[in-house]
């Protein structure tokens, strides 16, 4: 049985930890919205660069003058894993659920006997995943001195992605990150970046035959493919800024909520115990008095 | 004049977006203008000025860091890199680009991308002598 003094000790500390969880509920609410401000910024330059890339594509797809970022190495030996997960943890299952469908997958392609190759982009995914593939991981992407995700950190990663593909380091690049759904709803999706997947054409855009290229079609998609690439990283950042934040805000919900049953039962045995003491202090004066 | 719908977006956010009467767009191989109506013309954009004129007849001159330029039947879209009004294109924002270029520069791995990243750097390095002063 605590004594009266542990258990108001109890009921202080885990009063603090509410205190803490609630603040960083609030603190997640603030930056989702600004998360989700940016993530909705970037929506059309991707659905125009989308719509851009179906048209051009379709002209050039089937040549043998079609960029390799389209039309692919012709194998399908070496896979580029590109982990994207968040900096700091206490966010439910956001991080664990990334590095899950990642670690699926290369289990899945070492098992057909494929090489592996992995680029960590967070640090969480990082600790995640170096237990099981320290050999994979390849480069380490630390993106904790940077605030809000600006197109440039996206751009960064981009281009070392297209430098390992020039280099002939993998064959197919595929990029994991979390779709942002809502506050309690976050995907962990697997996207498949190098070679590109034209987007379906957009209803009522104008056949590519009536369209002329300035240089040529060959060279503006050679040229929008790799800021493709990058945009899509970028898109993905910033879902996972905003699922991260999502997750947070929920997962620091509940802990607020079991933080505050736990106040009031422990609030309750500590009333308990008081009212046993007083009346076990009664009864012995009564029975001390009887005695007399 | 008539006006058309015109979009600069770049990766951020949409820059502008409304009615215009004429675009004069820095495109690789030459500015050319886009009035309503224009035959439909893509091309790949090099850093330098756009400009616009809204149905006011007021214009607008924005820095643009290369992109890429799609003129179609209904509404002409510029898919910026960076978008940056003249206005706010002092020195040291200049300094930066040059220094992004340079980086660039020092990065690419082909022939073809050193070619490419030489003459952009080239390509701002002139901008910057014309409109800083």
């Amino acid at each position: 049985m605590p004594s009266l003094k542990d258990l108001r000790n109890r009921i202080t500390s885990v009063k603090a930890t509410q205190k803490i969880t609630k603040a960083m509920q609030m603190v997640a609410a603030a930056k989702l919205r600004r998360a989700q401000a940016s993530a909705e910024a970037a929506r059309p330059y991707a659905l125009r660069m989308n719509a851009m890339l179906a048209n051009i594509a379709e002209s050039v797809a089937g040549t043998p003058s079609a960029p390799a970022l389209l039309a692919g190495t012709g194998q399908d030996k070496t896979h580029l894993l590109v982990v994207c997960t968040a900096e700091r943890g206490l966010c439910g299952a956001f991080n664990s659920s990334i590095a899950r469908l990642a670690r699926d997958k290369a289990n899945a392609l070492i098992a057909e006997g494929k090489t592996v190759k992995i680029v960590c982009v967070g640090k969480k995914g990082n600790d995640l995943l170096k237990r099981l593939f320290a050999k994979n991981i390849i480069e380490f992407v630390d993106l904790r001195a940077v605030r809000y995700i600006g197109f440039e950190n996206a751009d960064q990663i981009g281009r070392s992605i297209i430098a390992r593909f020039e280099a002939g380091e993998f064959d197919v690049c595929t990029l994991f990150y979390s779709r942002f759904k809502s506050v309690i709803q976050q995907f962990p999706t697997a996207l498949q970046i190098v070679p590109a997947i034209i987007p379906e054409k957009p209803e009522g855009v104008v056949a590519s035959a009536a369209y002329e290229y300035e240089p040529d079609e060959v060279e503006i998609l050679s040229s929008l493919l790799p800021r493709n690439i990058s945009m899509q990283v970028f898109s993905a950042l910033l879902e996972n800024a905003a699922s991260e934040q999502g997750a947070r805000m929920s997962a620091m919900d509940s802990a607020t909520r079991n933080a505050g049953d736990m106040i009031k039962k422990q609030t309750i045995k500590y009333n308990r115990s008081r009212q046993a003491m007083i009346t076990k202090e009664l009864i012995e004066i009564i029975s001390g008095a009887e005695a007399l | 004049m008539a006006a058309f719908a015109f979009e600069l977006v770049s990766p951020e956010k949409l820059v502008f977006s409304g009615d215009v009467e004429q675009v004069v767009v820095p495109g690789t191989e030459g500015d050319f203008a886009v009035l309503k109506d224009h035959a439909p013309v893509m091309s790949a954009l090099r850093p330098g000025v756009l400009s616009y004129t809204d149905e006011k007849g007021a214009s607008q001159a924005v820095f643009i860091r290369g992109g890429f330029v799609d003129v179609s039947a209904t509404v002409l879209t510029v898919l910026a890199e960076q978008a940056i009004p003249v206005a706010d294109m002092t020195e040291a924002a200049f300094a930066a680009e040059v220094d992004l270029a340079s980086t660039l520069l020092a990065a690419a791995l082909t022939d073809e991308g050193k070619r490419l990243a030489a003459e952009r750097l080239a390509q701002i390095e002139a901008l910057r002598s014309t409109l800083v002063h």
